[in-house]
């Protein structure tokens, strides 16, 4: 599909540019662009501020979406290169549209000593994916993390961080109804752009 | 502000405590917010509106009050009697606190232990849990709201830096030197000498760096600290500063603590609008301020120049030292990173002075510890011991031994780069040296209790996939060793593996350990080395029979 990477001046028209780049991401839209422009104002003056920048993306669109990782690497004179070879390093940094609720279920080692492997294993069995997938209706997201930090209360999952403590190692059927009843939703940070 | 407004501002909020005839403090950290201790206080707070006692009693957040696993906690403050601190409060039990606790105590009885509903949610505080340890670190926790200067101030806050302004940067070195603080971060290194070396070296940038990106899984002491008490490590950078001439001031905490970079990012903008960061610190012309760089998960970034290069935002990798960070840090200029424990012990150490803070603790080791005891002990959470105190009575007695009553087989402390301490040999006093000589290290602090019913050699697998896992690549011995040993243990783990892997997993790991490029890689090894060293029958049992190995 020509322009699919949205390259300069392969492009025909707007339209075609907007239908592109949602159906690339139906569901999570990229940051709005003048987002994106507070960000790297806010940023490209300060050394070194790459990562602090990609934070500040991510916690608004959930990841770090291949058109604003452009528009964010333009604004602020940094390679495209560059910003993939941070964003790959870091396990912070997803690159794709995670789902409507991300489940993090913590693999640190208090949690691993109270079954956490048992309770990543049902949520796979229980939303049919693997960790790190989404479900297809991209409900659901699936990741392992490293200590969340709550080691008293292990075996523990949070969800856009509500965190579902001293779990069953059994209890993937009764934290995705949880789920569906609390319905947790991610929050922005609050932290002022304009600063 | 100037120096003296300190005692001022601090006689003025102790007046506004002492009108109060009930504080209550509800646990606000990480742990007990995700059992709604937020819903607590506000449940609080409306309980005593509706009975008019706002006058009369003040509702608190607070700091880790330790028993992580028991929340939320909620301690009750009362001019006539002993504290009472309830545990595993759920909003809708607030008004039964009030009703049942706080207005009897208002009006004048004394309530040893709150009967009905609530006595099985009050913890004794004669237990060995907390009477065994000794806080100091953690002492405001429980007894002061993180998110109040002021309750800062009125517990002798920023006091150490108002005699460190007084002092010269070498008095200040020498100070802490006499003291005994070493590195809480691992390595145990003199914080002294660290920021005498920083202080020589002549720049005219210099930095100093709080590494707050608490890696080890299994470990929250950081995290809790800078949650609780994050005007103390405040206090203890700019008191570093002053110590080396650092100009600028650099708070790197890991983005998977959202609630410990808010409260480090609230204290600065109160201590800045009140004098004591920026422009003009407590009226001395010195002009000091910092900056806030998040990690990303990477758990080499807690490896120095890996910290650097991750605040210049760029990938964390390790380079090869010397130069070392005292003479070529960030930006190539002179920097000091100390971690978050050690800094908050900074100012109690001005302020109480060297020798009070050496009375405790070994020959080599002084002062207090923090550790996160967790894994299958009884008592889970955040505790603080003195140095020299046996491994046996942390466990046992404030650990309160397992929770399911089965024999403990052994301790992991050091996390990742740490060790198995098997049980025969928990009569050793707490040290750097001792946990070195068995085989593990201080680490940070996580000590993760594992019953007879675990297998050393899993939870060896589980460490060594964490190292390989969070590798950077940059050098081959880390990289390549790693994987290859963990092969190895997978092998075994399996029961394909033979006497012969054993001794390839010995060699493997020497050459990790000698040739790494940093720490990540050197002390990956140290899990399973330890492991076989004091568990080997375990390693043994698992291997193919010998007949089957011919064959």
């Amino acid at each position: 599909m020509p322009g699919q990477r949205g390259g300069r001046g392969t492009m025909s028209t707007p339209t075609e540019v907007a239908t592109a780049v949602k159906a690339a991401a139906p569901k999570a839209p990229a940051a709005p662009q003048d987002e994106i422009t507070l960000i790297a104002n806010k940023w490209k003056n300060k050394r070194g501020s790459l990562i602090m920048a990609l934070h500040d993306l991510q916690s608004r669109v959930g990841y770090v979406p291949r058109e604003s990782a452009m528009k964010l690497g333009h604004l602020m004179d940094v390679p495209l290169a560059r910003i993939y070879e941070v964003v790959t390093f870091y396990n912070y940094f997803k690159l794709e549209a995670p789902g409507k609720y991300v489940i993090s279920v913590c693999l640190g080692t208090a949690c691993h000593i109270k079954g956490s492997a048992e309770l990543l294993s049902g949520m796979e069995k229980e939303l049919n994916i693997k960790e790190g997938q989404s479900t297809p209706d991209k409900e659901y997201h699936l990741q392992a993390v490293r200590c969340l930090g709550c080691c008293g209360l292990a075996p523990l999952v949070s969800v856009n961080g509500k965190v579902y403590a001293k779990l069953k190692t059994d209890a993937s059927h009764q934290v995705i109804e949880r789920i569906q009843i609390d319905k947790p939703m991610a929050v922005a940070d609050a932290d002022d752009l304009a600063e | 502000m100037k120096p003296e407004e300190l005692e001022v501002r601090a006689a003025a909020e102790l007046a506004k405590q002492q009108a109060f005839d009930v504080r209550l403090f509800t646990c606000s950290s990480r742990g007990c917010q995700s059992s709604d201790a937020l819903g607590v206080i506000a449940g609080l707070k409306a309980e005593v509106k509706a009975r008019q006692l706002d006058a009369k009693v003040q509702v608190n957040g607070s700091g880790c009050m330790g028993l992580c696993s028991k929340g939320p906690l909620v301690r009750m403050c009362s001019k006539t009697q002993k504290d009472i601190l309830f545990s595993e409060i759920k909003p809708e039990m607030a008004a039964a606190v009030v009703e049942q606790v706080v207005v009897p105590v208002l009006a004048g009885s004394k309530i040893e232990k709150p009967g009905g509903d609530l006595e099985q949610h009050t913890l004794d505080l004669n237990d060995p849990f907390f009477t065994m340890q000794v806080f100091s670190v953690l002492e405001n926790n429980g007894k002061m709201d993180p998110e109040k200067l002021e309750d800062y101030i009125a517990r002798n806050g920023y006091r150490a830096l108002r005699k460190a302004l007084g002092m010269s940067a070498e008095e200040i070195c020498q100070e802490v030197l006499a003291s005994g603080l070493r590195g809480r971060g691992g390595a145990g290194f003199p914080t002294g000498l660290k920021w005498d070396l920083t202080r020589k070296v002549q720049s005219e940038v210099k930095y100093i760096i709080c590494n707050g990106d608490e890696g080890d899984p299994g470990a929250f002491m950081d995290g809790s600290v800078l949650e609780g008490d994050p005007h103390a490590v405040i206090e203890g950078m700019l008191i570093a500063a002053r110590a080396m001439h650092a100009t600028h001031g650099v708070f790197y905490i890991r983005a998977e603590y959202p609630l410990a970079v808010e409260r480090v990012e609230k204290a600065l903008r109160q201590a800045r609008a009140a004098g004591l960061v920026g422009k003009n610190v407590l009226d001395s012309g010195w002009a000091f301020d910092f900056e806030m760089r998040l990690g990303a998960g990477a758990f080499v970034c807690g490896e120095e120049t890996a910290l650097i290069a991750s605040i210049e935002g760029k990938r964390g990798t390790p380079r090869p030292r010397p130069p070392f960070p005292a003479v070529k840090g960030l930006w190539d200029q002179p920097s000091c990173i100390n971690n978050v424990e050690t800094l908050a012990n900074v100012p109690l150490i001005l302020l109480r002075g060297a020798k009070w803070f050496a009375s405790r603790g070994t020959e080599e080791s002084k002062g207090t510890k923090l550790f996160a005891l967790t894994g299958k002990s009884k008592n889970n959470g955040l505790v603080e011991v003195p140095m020299g105190m046996t491994l046996r009575d942390v466990v046992e007695k404030i650990g309160g031994g397992t929770d399911s009553g089965l024999k403990i087989k052994a301790i992991q402390t050091g996390g990742p780069s740490g060790g198995m301490i098997p049980e025969h040999e928990f009569d050793t006093p707490v040290s750097y040296e001792n946990l070195q000589q068995l085989g593990s290290m201080m680490g940070s602090g996580g000590m993760i209790v594992i019953d007879e019913n675990d297998s050393v050699v899993e939870l060896a697998q589980f460490y060594l996939d964490f190292c390989v896992d969070e590798s950077c690549g940059k050098c081959a011995p880390c990289r390549i060793g790693g994987t290859q040993m963990l092969h190895l243990l997978n092998k075994i783990v399996g029961g394909k593996g033979t006497a012969e892997d054993i001794k390839t997993i010995r060699k493997v790991a020497k050459a990790m350990q000698k040739a790494s490029l940093c720490a990540l890689g050197q002390t990956a090894p140290n899990p399973t080395l330890s492991a076989i060293r004091h568990f080997e029958h375990e390693f043994t049992e698992r291997l193919l029979p010998v007949a089957t190995t011919k064959a």
